[in-house]
C-alpha cells in the first residue's frame, strides 16, 4: 500500500487526468464527463478540481513532508534521548524534564500554538512535527540507551579511550535500531495523520496547493450533499496510515527472526 | 493425592523407552533428542550430563510434556509408574504436573511469580492438587518451608520473592516442587545461578530430602563434580544423544567414551599442573543439529576416528555388562593410558621480576542517596556501600594474580576500578610506576590505556554485534597505537591478531552472531592484547563457556600470556580453574581481603575460615579425592549493613566469641609473605585438617 502510494505521487504529473488546481466544473459526481472530453473519474469538488487528480497531487505533499517531518523529529530525538540516557545525571533530568513539558500538553494544543506564532508553511509544518514528537522519540531512545550502556562492549569501548559521543553513535546507536525502525513506520503514519489534521485546521499548506486533510475541510459544509468530496481523502489518508502500520509489523517479524 | 495412577507392579517410577523429539522450525525438522532410553527406580537419582544444546533440557521438558508448539515427541515411550505420558488426555496431564512430578528450574527468580506473596505461591499447590482448605494449606506451606531448611518461615511467607536472597529462592521454590509430595522430581541445573557456598547447602538439601521421601530424582547438570556428589547413575548426552551411560564410580574412574574422557581433561583437578599436566580441550565444536555427520556424532572432534567404522550408520549403546554402556563403534579397543600428552618443561621463573601493579590501601564507597519523602523530612543523609575497603595488593610481571571470591564480594568494582571506568575513593594505584587511581578513563593517556586491558565475562555482551569482528580490532589497534597507521598495516596487525588467539583471518570480515561463545571469547582476548598490554584485567573470562571450550579458552589465555609476559589478574569463583592456573591467590569477602599469597599456600593450611569453607563447597569431579564437608549457614551480609568486627563471623564456623563480632581482625603474615585476617592464631588454623584428601 506504501509502494502503491509512493508510486502514484511519483507518476502524478504524467499520469493525473487534470492540472491539480484547475477550476473545471463544480458539484460533478464521479464518472460523470468533463467539458474537454476526459472523465472526472472521481468527481469534482466546490470549484470544480478534478478530485483524482488533486488527491494524486496531495500524495505528493504528503509524502514529501511525513517522512521529512519525521526524520527532523527522529534527529533531534535520538540526539536527546543518546545525551540522556549515556550521561544521566543532571543532563538527563534536564532533558527529560523538558519531554515531560511538551508531552503534558494537548497535542493538538500545541500545533496550533506553534503555527499561529510561526505561521503556515512546509517547513513549519516539520517545525511543529518536530517539537512535538521528538520528546516520545527520546524517551524510547533513553530507555533503550540505558540498557544497552551496560554492555561490555561499551565498557571496552570506554576503556580504549573513546569519546562519549562515538560511543553513543557508533556502539550504542546502531544495536538500538531495531525497535527504531519499527516506531519510525508507526510514526510516520502518526504524522501522516497530523498532517491532515493540521490541513483539516487550515493550518497546513496554504490553499490553493492540493493537501488532503485541507480537501476534507474544504468539502465538510457539503459533506451530506456530496460525500465523494469527502470520503476519497479519507481513503487516501487512511490506506496510506494503514500501509505504513502494516509496514511496522512486517519490519519487526523480521527483526524478531534476526 | 491422585488415584488415577494404578502403580503396575514391579514396574520402575520412570522409563524411558528408545525417545525422540525433534523441533520444527523454518528449515524443517531438527532432531533434538535421538533414540533415548532411561530407567529410574524409586527413590534413586540419575544425572543427565552435557553441554549446552545437548538436548538434555529437551528431555526433561518431554518428560513434562512441555515442549511448546514447535517441538514433538516424534518415537518412542516415556513410561510413568507403568504409563505411557505421550498419549496421556490434557486433564489428567495436569494432575500428574505439580503432583506426581515436580520440576526445579535453573532461575529461581522467574520461577516464582514477582506479585504474589511466598505464602500465597505455595498455598496455591495443596489447594489445587490436595483440595485442601486455606487453612491447612497455609499450615502445610509454613512446614515445607521449614522442611527446606528455612528459617522463621511465617515471616517469610508473607515476603514477596525479590525480598529474599537467591539461595532462599531456590529453596522455596524446592519447598514448592515438593508440597504435593511427588515421586518424581526434575532438577535442572537448580544451581548454576547460586554461589558456590550457597550451592553447597542446596544440594546436601537435595540429597537429604530425597531420601527422607523416597523422591525419584532426575538431575540435569553440566558440573561433573556436582553429579559425583548427588547422584547414582549418570548419562553424558552429545549432540542429542547418550554416549554414556553407568555408575557414578565407574563412570569417574574408567570413562570409556572418547567424548566423556575428553570432558574430564577439560576440568581441572587438584593435580592437574600448568606446566606438567595441562588440561587437553577438546577441539572443534558441537555440531549443529542439521549437520550431524553420519555415524557418530561426535567423530570430527574425535581422537580415535577411523573412517569406515566411526562413520557409516547409527551406533547403539553396548558395553560389557548392562551397567556401563557407550556409544562408541571402537568401544572395546580404545586405550586411553597412551593419549596422556607430556607436559613441557616447567616456566622459566626469573627470581625478581619488576612490580608491575601496587594497590595501596584502596577503598571504593558507592553513596546511595534516599530520595524518598521520608528520608528527606528525617534527613537521613545518604548510605555509603562500602565495595571495597582497605585493598593492598601487587602483582609481578608475568605473574597470575588470582581474585576469588562470591558475587558481591567486590571483585568486579576493583576490576572497574583498575580499569577507570570507576576512581578510587581514597588510597592508591600505581601501574608501571604512574598513579592512576583517582584519573578516570578519559583521561589516562594513550600509553596508560593500551598497558591496561579487560577481558570481559560475557561472551555475547564483549562484542559489539552490529560491527564485524576485523572492524572493532582493528578500532582498537587504532586507538592504541601510538603513530598513525595506514590501513595495510592495521590490517595486517589484525590478521596477526587473531592468528594469535588462533582464529582464521577470514573471521575479521564475520559479525559476531557468527561465532560461538569461545570464538567470541578469543575475539574479546585478541582485542585486549592489541595494545601490548603490561595489565590484563580478565573478569571471569570462562565461566559462561562449555566445560570443554573454558579449557581451550584457559589455555589460550596462559600461552599469550607466556609469550607476552603479560601479568594477568584472573577474577574468578571458581576455585578449581584458579588453582590450576594462579601463581598467586587473593580470597576476598564484602570487600575485603581475607587471605592472600602463593596458590600452594593458600590451597593448603592455614586456611582462613572462609577460604575452607570455600574449598569444601567446590565439587572435584574425581573420585580419588575426599573432602571435608562444611556448609556455611545462610548467605552473604548485605554490603549495605557489613557486620561490625570481622566481616565473616555471621557466617563463620570456627567462630571464637565476642572479638569476632567487635574488632577487625588483624592481618597475620607468614614468612613466604601469605597474609591471613583472622583472630584465630596461624598456628592453631595450621592444624586444621587439609579439606581435600587422597582418598585412601
Amino acid at each position: 500500500m506504501v509502494g502503491f502510494w509512493i508510486v502514484v505521487a511519483l507518476l502524478a504529473p504524467f499520469v493525473a487526468p487534470f492540472p491539480p488546481n484547475a477550476q473545471i466544473q463544480p458539484f460533478a459526481a464521479p464518472l460523470s464527463a468533463a467539458p474537454d472530453g476526459g472523465i472526472f473519474l472521481l468527481g469534482t469538488d466546490q470549484l470544480g478540481r478534478d478530485i483524482l487528480s488533486r488527491v494524486m497531487w496531495g500524495a505528493r505533499t504528503v509524502l514529501f513532508f511525513a517522512p521529512l517531518a519525521t526524520a527532523s523529529a527522529y534527529t533531534v530525538g535520538i540526539v536527546m534521548g543518546l545525551a540522556a540516557g549515556y550521561f544521566g545525571g543532571w543532563v538527563d533530568d534536564l532533558l527529560s524534564r523538558i519531554s515531560d513539558l511538551i508531552l503534558s500538553f494537548p497535542v493538538l494544543v500545541l500545533y496550533i500554538l506553534i503555527i499561529a506564532t510561526i505561521g503556515a508553511s512546509g517547513v513549519n509544518i516539520i517545525i511543529a512535527v518536530t517539537f512535538a514528537s521528538a520528546p516520545g522519540v527520546m524517551r524510547i531512545v533513553r530507555g533503550l540507551v540505558l540498557d544497552l550502556r551496560t554492555r561490555n562492549y561499551v565498557a571496552a569501548a570506554q576503556t580504549r579511550g573513546e569519546s562519549p559521543w562515538y560511543i553513543m553513535l557508533i556502539e550504542i546507536l546502531p544495536n538500538a535500531r531495531g525497535p527504531l525502525i519499527v516506531d519510525g513506520c508507526l510514526r510516520i503514519g502518526y504524522v501522516i495523520i497530523t498532517i491532515g489534521v493540521l490541513g483539516f485546521l487550515g493550518l497546513g499548506l496554504p490553499p490553493p496547493d492540493p493537501d488532503w486533510g485541507g480537501m476534507i475541510n474544504e468539502a465538510r459544509a457539503l459533506a451530506l450533499a456530496f460525500p465523494h468530496m469527502t470520503i476519497i481523502p479519507c481513503i487516501a489518508i487512511s490506506t496510506l496510515v494503514l500501509g505504513f502500520n502494516l509496514l511496522a509489523d512486517g519490519i519487526r517479524e523480521v527483526s524478531l527472526h534476526d | 493425592m491422585t488415584n488415577t495412577m494404578t502403580v503396575a507392579a514391579d514396574a520402575p517410577l520412570l522409563e524411558i523407552r528408545n525417545l525422540s523429539i525433534s523441533y520444527y522450525s523454518r528449515a524443517g525438522e531438527i532432531p533434538a533428542v535421538i533414540d533415548f532410553s532411561l530407567r529410574l527406580e524409586t527413590g534413586e537419582a540419575i544425572a543427565l550430563v552435557g553441554e549446552s544444546g545437548c538436548g538434555k533440557s529437551t528431555v526433561a521438558m518431554a518428560i513434562m510434556r512441555y515442549l511448546g508448539r514447535n517441538g514433538a515427541i516424534v518415537g518412542g515411550q516415556i513410561l510413568f509408574k507403568g504409563r505411557d505420558i505421550t498419549t496421556l488426555p490434557p486433564h489428567e496431564l495436569r494432575k500428574l504436573r505439580g503432583g506426581e512430578i515436580a520440576m526445579v528450574y535453573q532461575e529461581p527468580m522467574s520461577a516464582l511469580n514477582p506479585s504474589m506473596t511466598i505464602g500465597a505461591q505455595l498455598m496455591e499447590v495443596p489447594i489445587y492438587h490436595d483440595q485442601a482448605t486455606r487453612d491447612q494449606a497455609y499450615e502445610m506451606s509454613l512446614s515445607a518451608l521449614d522442611d527446606v531448611g528455612l528459617p522463621d518461615p511465617a515471616r517469610l511467607a508473607a515476603a514477596y520473592p525479590h525480598q529474599i536472597s537467591g539461595g532462599q529462592q531456590q529453596r522455596v521454590v524446592i519447598a514448592m516442587a515438593l508440597l504435593s509430595r511427588p515421586s518424581l522430581l526434575l532438577l535442572d541445573e537448580p544451581t548454576t545461578a547460586l554461589d558456590v557456598t550457597v550451592e553447597a547447602g542446596i544440594v546436601d538439601l537435595i540429597a537429604s530430602l530425597a531420601a527422607k521421601h523416597q523422591t525419584g530424582m532426575l538431575y540435569i547438570s553440566h558440573n561433573l563434580g556436582l553429579v559425583l556428589e548427588t547422584c547414582s547413575r549418570v548419562n553424558v548426552m552429545y549432540s542429542g544423544e547418550v554416549v554414556e551411560e553407568a555408575g557414578v564410580d565407574a563412570l569417574f574412574d574408567t570413562p570409556r567414551h572418547p567424548y566423556t574422557k575428553g570432558l574430564f581433561d577439560c576440568i581441572p583437578l587438584p593435580d592437574t599442573d600448568k606446566t606438567a599436566k595441562p588440561l587437553t580441550p577438546i577441539r572443534g565444536q558441537l555440531p549443529l543439529p542439521n549437520e550431524r555427520p553420519t555415524g557418530c556424532n561426535f567423530a570430527p572432534r574425535c581422537d580415535f576416528f577411523e573412517a569406515n567404522t566411526c562413520d557409516t550408520g547409527p551406533i547403539a549403546l553396548a558395553g560389557k555388562d548392562e551397567n556401563h554402556r557407550v556409544r562408541c563403534a571402537k568401544w572395546s579397543t580404545i586405550d586411553f593410558v597412551g593419549g596422556e600428552t607430556a607436559g613441557q618443561a616447567s616456566a622459566p621463573t626469573n627470581d625478581d621480576p619488576a612490580e608491575v601493579l601496587r594497590v595501596t590501601d584502596l577503598k571504593k564507597y558507592y553513596t546511595i542517596k534516599d530520595r524518598s519523602i521520608g528520608a528527606m523530612i528525617s534527613r537521613r543523609g545518604a548510605v555509603d556501600v562500602k565495595a571495597n575497603e582497605a585493598i593492598t595488593l601487587s602483582a609481578r610481571r608475568g605473574e597470575t594474580l588470582a581474585i576469588v571470591g562470591e558475587s558481591g564480594c567486590g571483585k568486579s568494582t576493583f576490576a572497574k576500578v583498575l580499569m577507570g571506568l570507576e576512581t578510587t575513593t581514597d588510597g592508591e594505584i600505581v601501574l608501571d610506576g604512574q598513579a592512576i587511581g583517582a584519573t578516570p578513563v578519559r583521561r589516562r593517556s594513550k600509553a596508560q590505556l593500551a598497558s591496561l586491558q579487560m577481558v570481559f565475562q560475557d561472551p555475547n555482551e564483549t562484542l559489539n554485534p552490529s560491527h564485524t569482528v576485523g572492524r572493532q580490532i582493528a578500532r582498537v589497534v587504532d586507538r592504541l597505537s601510538t603513530k598513525h597507521e595506514t590501513r595495510e598495516e592495521v590490517d595486517r596487525r589484525v590478521k596477526q591478531l587473531l592468528d594469535l588467539v588462533k582464529l582464521p583471518g577470514d573471521f575479521a570480515n564475520r559479525k559476531p552472531r557468527q561465532l560461538s561463545g569461545g570464538q567470541k571469547q578469543r575475539v574479546g582476548i585478541a582485542r585486549a592484547f592489541a595494545g601490548d598490554p603490561s595489565l590484563v584485567v580478565a573478569d571471569e573470562p570462562v565461566s559462561a563457556l562449555d566445560v570443554s571450550v573454558q579449557a581451550a579458552v584457559t589455555e589460550l589465555l596462559m600461552d599469550i600470556q607466556r609469550e607476552h609476559g603479560t601479568t594477568l589478574l584472573f577474577i574468578s569463583h571458581d576455585l578449581g580453574v584458579v588453582r590450576y592456573l594462579a601463581d598467586r591467590v587473593v580470597v576476598m569477602y564484602l570487600g575485603r581481603i581475607m587471605e592472600m599469597g602463593l596458590t600452594k599456600d593458600v590451597f593448603a593450611p592455614p586456611y582462613h575460615p572462609y577460604t575452607e569453607a570455600l574449598l569444601s563447597a567446590v565439587p572435584i569431579a574425581d573420585t580419588r579425592y575426599k573432602k571435608k564437608r562444611i556448609v556455611l549457614e545462610g548467605s552473604p551480609p548485605s554490603a549495605l549493613k557489613p557486620p561490625t568486627g570481622c566481616p565473616f563471623h555471621t557466617r563463620c564456623h570456627r567462630k571464637i566469641g565476642s572479638i569476632c563480632e567487635t574488632e577487625l581482625p588483624p592481618t597475620v603474615e607468614t614468612a613466604s609473605g601469605h597474609r591471613i585476617a583472622c583472630h584465630i592464631p596461624v598456628e592453631e588454623l595450621s592444624d586444621v585438617d587439609a579439606v581435600v584428601s587422597a582418598a585412601t
